[in-house]
């Protein structure tokens, strides 16, 4: 493996972090604190790799979404497509017919908003074999402010059949999202982000499509988390802890299919669930859980996210403080539904 | 069976061609509804592609070393479903499901409910873009297979066909050859008035593309058209190809009204002895 990456920890090989060919991975993001996106890139590079049918397309925001570092080592199998996210949906669609892995990439609200159609036609109404991986998701993407801030895009691709809809929360969980949904036959979609988020997953956590991680049942609530909001939500246990309420978290990372037997056995271990994404509150995880809940087994559902809005310029942190995606946001949410 | 590839046979095509009409016509009858109009236009390119140009295996749908074969327009599915039953992909007897609950053939191509069928298209102007993509990763295994994309005159005003065009010319994709079916109208009439196309060539021609005009009825044009394109290297191909929408019944030619509307049982009648089929 030539070019490693400075600003990656490598691992040797005796710590085990196998991927799903079991190969040796040399990356390995335990720990780290990074971009979603900058985890994508580099394993991308790895995957390129281990298996010549992935192929990547971009529409002119490479250097963003990270996918610039396998147009460098693989320049044969990278398409740029210009700025044309509808026709790059289509030709990804067409890469996976020739037999191709095609991982397409922009950023989120592009992706789903520009090409939402195309991804409803080409990929899923044929189940084409292609990986939608966008960046610059939510509220965090920062002073480009609300047309770059996808808050819609959960909520448009769970709508599609056919669609897996994956949200990791940190660098750990991303590479293994991008080494799985490369040995999964079917479209998925995947939304990371800008900015550097804190690393959560355990050392021993593996990534299986559909299925949450319950890093705490909670007598008293539940949140159920996605992305950056998985962190908060840890950081919301704590402060809980001290109060002597105990608040249950998971990460459900695979919003569709979700996983319905962790959520079960949420609702079932306390009377208040809290949902808690950097998305809209409508279609998305949030809506994906009351959903569900409402259906098959009735509790109090709360859900944090933006609240039928467009989000706005500034700083990630003070962007989340504003709209109410904080820790803090989520402790004081558990306990006004819990004083009721 | 043998890779389906034929003689160049320029009467033979014009019978097949004949005959492919005359099944579109009975099958729409018989759905009730569908797309006569354009359906007709492209017969004799569809018969040129099937029964002449394309490397295919009927038995083996997925053989590899096929040429792919897109429906850009996918409302013209009666045409693909016809070419595909005679050349052999599955029975004629199908047909008669056009259209029909649970039937594989819907009212437009769905590529996991029907063999034969590359990818699913009925929405306009995303079928470029795909056959773009199979040329690329054609071209990534050295692949000979060519890849073929009809594309209707209207259509061509969806921006995504123009993305694609730049595309294909972007990266010479020389084992692509698109064909557009100009009958000149659409839905609510004539091209021209609707939302002019023309002219057409230049702006192909400006996205890099060989360009090759005909008349898309005459099957040696056709013919000679699909073997030249073969040879332009470096670029993509594009045939425009003049038709008639509704050809081949003169009641139905020129009539932007029967773009979406199928034969009644009398047309139907009056259509078949015009194609030849009295008395069958």
């Amino acid at each position: 493996m030539g070019s490693r990456k400075q600003e990656f920890r490598v691992q040797s090989p005796e710590s085990g972090i196998k991927t799903l060919n079991s190969e040796l991975q040399t990356l390995n993001f335990y720990g780290q604190a990074v971009a979603t996106r900058d985890a994508y890139g580099a394993t991308l590079v790895e995957l390129g790799k281990r298996n010549e049918k992935v192929v990547v397309l971009d529409a002119d925001l490479s250097g963003s979404t990270k996918t610039a570092k396998f147009a460098k080592a693989f320049p044969e199998r990278f398409f740029n497509m210009g700025i044309s996210e509808q026709d790059m949906v289509g030709t990804a669609g067409g890469l996976s017919l020739a037999g191709k892995i095609p991982f397409a990439s922009t950023f989120a609200i592009f992706e789903t908003g520009r090409a939402w159609e195309q991804i409803r036609q080409t990929v899923c109404y044929s189940h084409l074999n292609v990986k939608l991986v966008a960046t610059h998701s939510g509220l965090t993407v920062g002073e480009d402010g609300a047309s770059h801030q996808a808050l819609e895009d959960v909520a448009l691709m769970r709508v599609l059949p056919e669609l897996v809809v994956i949200v990791p929360s940190d660098g750990f969980e991303t590479q293994q999202v991008i080494d799985a949904i490369a040995e999964y036959e079917g479209p998925v979609y995947v939304r990371l982000g800008r900015a550097k988020v804190p690393a959560v997953m355990p050392p021993d956590y593996k990534f299986q499509i559909g299925k949450a991680h319950t890093f705490h049942l909670g007598k008293d609530a539940n949140i159920i988390a996605d992305g950056i909001m998985v962190a908060a939500a840890l950081q919301a246990r704590e402060t809980l802890l001290k109060e002597g309420i105990d608040a249950g978290v998971i990460n459900m990372s695979t919003v569709k299919p979700l996983d319905a037997e962790a959520l079960l056995k949420a609702a079932n271990a306390s009377k208040l669930i809290v949902t808690a994404e950097e998305h809209s509150v409508i279609g998305g995880l949030g809506g994906a859980v009351a959903e569900y809940l409402s259906e098959n087994h009735p509790v109090a559902v709360k859900r944090i996210g933006t609240r039928d809005t467009f989000g706005g310029s500034g700083k990630p942190d003070d962007l989340l403080k504003l709209y109410g995606l904080t820790a803090d946001d989520i402790v004081k949410t558990i306990k006004s539904a819990l004083s009721r | 069976m043998a890779v389906l590839t034929q003689s160049r046979d320029i009467a033979f095509l014009k019978e097949q061609a004949r005959i492919v009409r005359v099944e579109i016509l009975k099958m729409l009858t018989q759905s009730g509804s569908g797309h006569t109009g354009g359906s007709l236009s492209a017969a004799d390119i569809a018969t040129a592609l099937y029964f002449y140009k394309m490397r295919h295996r009927p038995d083996n749908p997925k053989w590899e070393e096929r040429d792919r074969f897109i429906l850009s327009k996918g409302h013209a599915a009666p045409l693909l479903y016809t070419v595909l039953a005679l050349t052999g992909y599955f029975d004629k007897s199908l047909l008669g499901t056009l259209r029909k609950t649970g039937s594989p053939l819907q009212g437009h191509p769905s590529s996991k409910l029907l063999q034969g069928v590359e990818v699913s298209t009925g929405s306009l102007g995303q079928g470029l873009s795909i056959a773009n993509g199979m040329a690329l990763g054609l071209q990534l295994d050295d692949s000979a297979s060519r890849v073929y994309c009809l594309l209707g005159d209207g259509e061509i005003q969806e921006g995504q066909v123009w993305e694609a065009a730049m595309t294909a010319g972007h990266y010479a994709l020389d084992n692509l050859c698109a064909i557009v079916d100009l009958n000149e109208l659409q839905i609510d009439g004539r091209c021209e008035d609707v939302m002019k196309i023309t002219p057409v060539a230049p702006k192909w021609k400006a996205f890099n593309w060989h360009i090759f005009e005909i008349d898309g009825h005459n099957m040696e044009e056709i013919v000679s058209a699909l073997d030249e394109a073969e040879r332009i290297k470096g670029k993509p191909s594009v045939i425009l190809a003049n038709t008639i929408k509704g050809k081949g019944v003169s009641f139905f030619e020129g009539k932007a009204e029967y773009h979406g509307l199928a034969p009644t049982k009398e047309e139907l009648e009056k259509a078949l002895k015009e194609l030849g089929e009295d008395g069958k």
